[in-house]
């Protein structure tokens, strides 16, 4: 069978293009992992992650930590927090970090895991290539608690009366 | 025959035990005016109840137990035993009340913890909790680090002769000077000098790692009271990993170790006496022991080819070392990384460490390192008369503050706690593995516990089962008290019991 060369340059970039193709989806399959993995599934599996893009989830909690041109920010899964070390200009999206008084912006990270950081003295971090705000943040209501409050009286009573008592002993 | 203890015997426990538990609640301001000052509501609620409660058992004692008659030497050392138990109870209230703990006995854990400047912890979300809670945590490894029969002979006991007696069964048998009333507020007068100094400087130096000034000084803080009393809690759930930053590690590690020095030695190096800290058999001792661990955790880790570099080797190596050995229990790494990377010398390296502990009169725990020189000294004297002929007269000298001439009591009296302290860390151990967990694991776990380390392999956790709890809380009380009073209390209990 003849071919013509017009065709058979189709087909050969098309063969060059299927190559391409598979060849990025097994890039993608063992060096980046689309789904967002749990802290302790970094944790406990660091060396199967190592060096690999991963998709990781978690509050903001404590200080964001700004470095020259570069940021610490520690993302909590509920299980552990990791520091993901980012650039500044990516985190202007970031408005609560968690604590007592807040519940802090839970974001989502994409970037390398790194099991013992070059650059970070072994830290165990990500090194985030994007960040994304999924919940935003909020000031935690602080309701008082008045059965507790109502132990505090009974107990400053209780106190005041033996307070009380010695004072008229010692007369 | 055994002596049943009588209603007096009772009485004076009860009294001084009384005025120990109010010297307790009284610390309770602190964490009330920074949940005031921080606008905490229902902290500041916790700690209302929490002071009130305690302050009325104590009341309570002091009225119904109240005598004139000084302490003998039993009743001294069942005080400081107890004072630990109630303490560790009546400071779980505040914790247990945050709802920060998943139960009474959890919160108990780490009051204990706290208290014996261990490490170990079952808080849940600690990322989220108050302030004053946090400054607690902290505060309790404080009083704990000076003993908290010291709180109370600094502040709360005018003088009496069996304030020595409490002050022997809390693990304290050195006086840096002739009154241990004057040797109480000296240990308090170092503390409170190292803790603005070390505040100052953790404070800067998380400001300049980014931090908000006033969470830089806060944490410095908190973080400076777990460090010189050789704790390892930490305000934030990543320990010193949260600050990301070599500085913190270098200043962190320079305070753990001046928690681990003798405050003997504290007292001459103040008087110009600097020359002690190179003669001195304690800080000898520390220094060789820590560079002999520090190479069986380094020849481990690079076998696993743990670490690329030889600086992350080292950053990461000798900081969780340095930080075993003098009981701190500060991680810059995560509890699980120890079993799944750091492979099975390293973690014995790390294990020995744990089980040698600091000095003497310090705020560490476990064997110490006096008694490891002493031990040495003995061997080699031992070693001299075998060699040596036998006319030939051998003695063995060693420098603690002074030359001293080595006596065979003093290196049965350091054999005898050392052996304790290994049946401690068995016994741990064993009850671990009888739940389950492997060898290693429960050794490092047992000794952490045992020797108040606080460093974790990542047995302990809420989800642990309530006997090993129970188990590490012995061992963290039993271990900080050195044993005498804890056995004292076991006799007294006894012959309660037996006696006639």
């Amino acid at each position: 069978m003849i071919v013509n060369p017009k065709t058979k340059l189709k087909m050969r970039n098309f063969g060059f293009c299927c190559v391409i193709l598979l060849f990025g989806f097994w890039i993608l399959n063992f060096n980046c992992y689309a789904q967002s993995i749990s802290s302790a599934e970094l944790i406990d599996n660091a060396k199967q992650f190592d060096g690999k893009t991963v998709v990781y989830i978690g509050e903001v909690i404590g200080d964001i930590m700004i470095r020259g041109e570069y940021a610490w920010v520690n993302v909590n899964d509920g299980k552990n927090a990791i520091g993901v070390w980012i650039n500044k200009d990516l985190i202007k999206d970031i408005h609560y970090m968690g604590s007592y008084k807040f519940k802090g912006d839970v974001v989502e990270v994409s970037g390398t895991f790194n099991r013992a950081c070059l650059q970070h003295g072994g830290d165990l971090d990500i090194h985030a290539q994007s960040l994304t705000k999924r919940i935003a943040g909020r000031p935690a209501q602080e309701m008082p608690n008045f059965k507790k409050r109502n132990i505090v009286i009974l107990l400053l009573g209780a106190l005041g009366l033996i307070w009380i008592l010695t004072l008229l002993k010692r007369r | 025959m055994i002596r049943k203890p009588n209603i007096e015997d009772i009485k004076g426990i009860g009294y001084y035990l009384g005025k120990i538990i109010i010297g307790l609640s009284l610390t309770m301001v602190i964490p009330i005016i920074i949940g005031i000052a921080f606008g905490e509501i229902n902290p500041t609620l916790d700690f209302i109840i929490s002071m009130g409660i305690t302050l009325l058992f104590g009341l309570l004692l002091t009225k119904l137990c109240f005598t004139e008659k000084d302490l003998n030497w039993m009743q001294g050392m069942i005080i400081a035993s107890l004072s630990w138990i109630a303490a560790t109870l009546l400071g779980a209230l505040p914790l247990y009340l945050s709802g920060h703990w998943n139960s009474f006995l959890d919160a108990c854990f780490d009051a204990m913890s706290g208290f014996a400047t261990t490490g170990l912890t079952l808080v849940q979300n600690l990322d989220h909790l108050s302030y004053a809670h946090n400054l607690w945590r902290h505060l309790i490894m404080f009083i704990g680090g000076q003993g908290i029969v010291i709180v109370a002979l600094s502040f709360f006991v005018k003088g009496f002769s069996g304030a020595f007696k409490m002050y022997v069964g809390e693990a304290r048998d050195e006086r840096v000077l002739p009154n241990v009333i004057d040797t109480a507020r000296f240990i308090w007068l170092v503390s409170i000098a190292y803790l603005i100094l070390g505040t100052l400087a953790l404070g800067m130096v998380g400001i300049l790692n980014g931090m908000k000034t006033i969470n830089a000084f806060f944490h410095g803080a908190c973080v400076f009271m777990a460090a010189f009393d050789t704790g390892g809690f930490a305000p934030q759930s990543q320990n010193i990993l949260y600050y990301h930053s070599l500085p913190y590690e270098i200043v962190t590690i320079t305070i753990m170790l001046l928690g681990a020095i003798n405050f003997k030695l504290h007292y001459h190096i103040w008087m110009g006496n600097r020359k002690e800290i190179l003669k001195n058999i304690e800080t000898i001792t520390l220094f060789m022991s820590i560079m002999l661990t520090f190479f069986i955790v380094a020849v481990g880790l690079v076998k696993l080819g743990t670490y690329p570099q030889a600086i992350a080797l080292f950053r990461k190596g000798f900081y969780q070392l340095v930080s075993g050995h003098t009981g701190t229990g500060y991680m810059t790494i995560y509890a699980r990384q120890f079993i799944n990377e750091w492979g099975d010398l390293a973690l014995v390296g790390i294990i020995i460490a744990m089980g040698l502990g600091g000095s003497v009169c310090s705020t560490t725990g476990a064997i110490k390192m006096l008694r490891v020189g002493i031990i040495f000294k003995a061997l080699i004297e031992d070693l001299k008369k075998i060699i040596l002929p036998e006319q030939a007269i051998v003695a063995q000298k060693f420098h603690h503050i002074k030359d001293m001439f080595m006596e065979d009591k003093q290196a049965r009296a350091a054999l005898f706690i050392t052996l304790a302290y290994l049946a401690l860390y068995g016994f741990g151990a064993i009850v671990g593995m009888l739940f389950g967990y492997p060898f290693l694991h429960s050794l490092f776990e047992s000794t952490s516990a045992a020797a108040n380390v606080g460093l974790s392999c990542g047995i302990t956790d809420t989800t642990m089962p309530a006997a090993l709890k129970l188990t590490y809380i012995f061992q963290m009380w039993a271990g900080r008290l050195e044993f005498m009073s804890v056995f004292t209390l076991i006799g007294f209990l006894v012959a309660a019991v037996k006696g006639k």
